[in-house]
């Protein structure tokens, strides 16, 4: 029998020294940081979601998911790039992304990192004509689709002497189109006031959506010509006190687009003190450059990040090669430069990813909460300790000291399979040690009736873990189906919950069954046999 | 000490009562539900923002409201939370989608309200509203597969009645806590969905102890009436009952005071869950099963009984 008891012994000093070596063994070897990883409302930290955006629904389904796969490497490249320790990346379902990180101090800063699409395309700046001989057709067009009394006071009075735009209607607009009666509304024509610049236009402030929503008009962008695009400029012009948005009238077709780029810098221009971002392309590109800039000498390069033109529209004063820059106007920061520089070199996401679950814990409610759950936890244990003793004494005393086991257990477990510790996971812990408890008092109480039942202290002992052991078995395999579930369906901190749970069950059942019995039968061996076995 | 040693109570005598407390419960809770207008779904099931922020000057929740109502949000909820000047204000919109625009109009209010850097945003959750949608499908579709596997697991161990039983007072548990949730007016979120799972364990964990005393009693205690076997049942493994509930409702009640305002929620749910838990176990899931056994005619007799054999440790 002693030879039994020594082999259970060497059997937990066995799993006990390898739940040690989980704990300390990476710092043993040097490595830095809490053996334990710390979810991120514990530390702090962002969890996000994205999801390739397709609201036209253009993209097929494979589409999207080699999309997400390739967004992934590279917003792990921006993400590296930004400097942030760890980052988990992942690919969920079809098409989206969870990206997390740790301790990150300015979240909106390292969000628009993320979620930039940091497609960059050079395109020549037109005379804006070709919209301008159109203008009457979409004025006519956009007071069809929306009726005359759903346009905007402004859209509707007929120009006044200082709103008198500059785009004389042309005739060949006019022969083009069925005429409307003379006093037409003009509701386009009328927001977009002339910059002086050929190709460019002016949008008041207030009135930028309204510009926006008429140009978005299914059967307005049916009319658009071909040949250009039209796209909003990132730098404000003010005059006379009022705030106008730039319109530019760019071709179609870009000279060159940013998949030839292969570094970007951010700093100050010497001259004027103003954040640009010098950038290299490769030899192709720079080939591709070269002949596109040489037809162009003369002519404005609108340079458009996602859509919209960056600064104001250089002129090609001389052919371009594989080196230029990006101006970024008067407003912007260094900071701004350099995330600009920095999502270059890390390349165009494939499509746009929209972030549409975000959860982000600032540091200092991560400490507190790592405090007051450590708090909880080490009263709670307390009181069970206490309970337990006072109810039991020395079986108790054994129960308890079967308690530090699957404590040590628990938590070596949470190390080795570099589980995350969160804060429902701390509940989770601590509902696991009332299981744990409750396996032992199903087999106290157990032993108690065996021993009221007139048995003998080893045999009530015996039966005591025997009879106990279908409901322990019963009530263990339901909540972990439970914990398994919630591990399935939940998202970071409640699978953080699951995990302990779950871990905590199956060290519970190990420390209840083996452990503490080990302990109970090493007492037996060493009190006298005749004495009467009081529990 | 022994608390409860051969305890003798004639708890199934007693069930004709119990039945109008459940009762009670779960039409106090239904009441509370309708009244609130449904319950109270948070930004994980809703879709929307929540955001926890805290002030290093006096601000009140109606400046809070007011700074927001200037930003142009009226669907809002402002809510004290913890500390002073600290609040929890849930918005209907998701400020991430449209390029942030919303965020950075929050932003500005509240730079132009209170000033920058006078307030620290120290908690933040948003969700879109579709993903809202699929986290609400996702979650009634993890508390119906627990349940349904618990039930085929029960079914295993034991026979169907005592498997009907425990789902019985299981879905009482849980329409109960439900109303208590209303009543506290707590929201729904992932983790009081997460709760609500811990619950149906733990529940299921007391009804199987006394389910499993009763197997075993059936096979041992032939001659006796079977209300007999069940009332001693829940005498005999009494102790355990209160034991086990006393040391986790210790455990969380610990949590409740010390673990901080983040899962103080959380904590009560399971509190209030793991009460009644215990209260089913003996009050609901036992004369449960006594009326699923005479209504199926099953009552003393054994040739349907699985035999189920303990496995030795």
């Amino acid at each position: 029998m002693f030879s039994g008891i020594s082999g259970r012994l060497i059997a937990i000093a066995a799993v006990c020294l390898v739940c040690l070596w989980a704990l300390l063994g990476p710092s043993l070897q040097g490595e830095e940081g809490s053996p334990l990883k710390l979810g991120l409302d514990l530390q702090g930290g962002t969890y996000l979601e994205l999801q390739v955006s397709d609201p036209e629904g253009v993209m097929s389904p494979e589409a999207r998911t080699d999309a997400a796969d390739r967004a992934r490497e590279i917003i792990g490249n921006r993400i590296d790039q930004f400097g942030v320790r760890e980052p988990t990346i992942q690919r969920i379902g079809a098409d989206r992304l969870i990206v997390e990180l740790a301790g990150i101090q300015d979240v909106d800063r390292a969000k628009a990192i993320i979620e930039q699409t940091a497609f960059l395309e050079f395109k020549i700046v037109t005379d804006g004509m070709l919209l301008v001989e159109r203008l009457p057709m979409l004025d006519s067009t956009v007071v069809a689709a929306l009726g005359a009394e759903a346009l905007p006071e402004e859209a509707r009075t007929e120009p006044t002497q200082g709103l008198e735009d500059l785009f004389q209607q042309p005739d060949s607009g006019q022969e083009e189109e069925p005429e409307p009666p003379r006093s037409q509304l003009r509701p386009l024509t009328l927001l977009l006031l002339d910059s002086g610049e050929p190709g460019v236009f002016l949008v008041e402030g207030p009135q930028v959506e309204t510009v926006e929503s008429y140009l978005a008009l299914p059967s307005v962008k049916a009319r658009l010509p071909d040949e250009v695009t039209i796209l909003w400029g990132t730098e404000t012009r003010g005059v006379a006190g009022k705030i106008y948005h730039p319109l530019y009238v760019v071709d179609a077709e870009p000279l060159i687009t940013g998949d030839y780029l292969v570094d970007a810098q951010a700093i100050r221009d010497p001259q004027f003190g103003t954040p640009i971002v010098p950038f290299q392309l490769t030899r192709q590109g720079g080939r591709i450059f070269e002949r596109g800039t040489s037809r162009h000498v003369g002519d404005r390069m609108a340079i458009i990040l996602d859509g919209k033109v960056q600064g104001s529209p250089p002129v090609i004063r001389d052919v371009l090669r594989d080196r230029a820059q990006i101006e970024l106007g008067t407003g912007a920061d260094l900071v701004e430069a350099q995330d600009i520089a920095l999502v270059l070199r890390a390349g165009a996401l494939p499509a746009p990813m929209e972030i549409i679950e975000e959860r982000t814990v600032g540091p200092s409610l991560g400490q507190d909460s790592i405090d007051q759950g450590r708090t909880a936890l080490i009263i709670g244990v307390v009181l069970v300790i206490i309970l337990m003793i006072a109810y039991y004494r020395t079986a108790g005393l054994l129960a308890v000291l079967g308690l530090l086991i699957y404590v040590l257990i628990v938590i070596g477990g949470l190390a080795g399979l570099q589980a995350t510790l969160t804060l429902p996971g701390i509940a989770g812990l601590i509902l696991s040690i009332g299981m744990a408890v409750d396996a032992n008092v199903l087999i106290f109480e157990r032993i108690r009736e065996e021993i009221e039942g007139g048995k003998t202290a080893r045999t009530a002992v015996d039966s005591g873990f025997q009879h106990a052991l279908s409901a322990i078995i019963d009530s263990n395999l339901t909540t972990l189906i439970t914990a398994i579930i919630l591990y399935q369906f939940g998202t970071g901190p409640v699978k953080g919950f699951a995990v302990t749970l779950s871990i905590g069950i199956v060290a519970s059942f190990f420390t209840a069954v083996f452990v503490v019995r080990t302990f109970m039968l090493i007492w037996l061996e060493r009190r006298s046999p005749t004495a009467e076995l009081r529990i | 000490m022994r608390l409860f040693a051969n305890a003798d109570y004639k708890f199934l005598e007693q069930r004709k009562k119990a039945y109008m407390v459940s009762a009670a419960l779960v039409v106090i809770g239904l009441l509370s539900i309708v009244l609130h207008g449904g319950l109270n779904y948070g930004v994980d099931f809703t879709g929307g923002t929540l955001f926890q922020i805290r002030f290093a000057e006096d601000v009140t929740a109606a400046d809070v409201r007011g700074a927001l109502g200037e930003a142009g949000f009226d669907n809002l909820q402002v809510q004290d939370f913890g500390a002073r000047g600290e609040f929890i204000i849930r918005l209907a919109e998701f400020l991430e989608g449209a390029d942030r625009e919303l965020q950075t109009r929050v932003d500005q209010q509240f730079d132009e309200s209170f000033g920058a850097g006078t307030y620290e945003v120290v908690r933040r959750e948003g969700v879109a509203p579709k993903v809202g949608g699929e986290l609400r499908q996702r979650a009634i579709g993890a508390v119906l597969i627990s349940f349904l596997l618990t039930l085929i697991y029960l079914g295993f161990r034991f026979e169907w009645r005592f498997g009907l039983a425990a789902i019985i007072a299981t879905v009482h548990d849980i329409a109960i806590v439900f109303g208590v949730i209303s009543l506290l007016n707590i929201e729904i979120s992932l983790p009081s969905v997460a709760a609500i799972l811990t619950i149906i364990g733990y529940s299921l964990n007391d009804t199987i102890v006394i389910f499993d005393r009763i197997r075993e009693n059936l096979k041992k205690l032939r001659r006796l009436p079977y209300i007999e076997i069940l009332d001693r049942s829940i005498n005999e493994t009494l102790p355990r009952t209160v034991m086990t509930s006393g040391t986790t409702l210790a455990v969380l009640l610990a949590l409740a005071i010390f673990g901080g305002a983040v899962i103080r929620e959380f904590t009560i749910v399971l509190i209030v869950g793991i009460m009644i838990g215990t209260y089913s176990s003996i009050f609901v899931a036992s004369p449960a099963l006594l009326e699923v056994e005479q209504r199926s005619g099953g009552v003393r007799s054994k040739s349907d009984r699985r035999k189920v054999t303990a496995t030795a440790g």
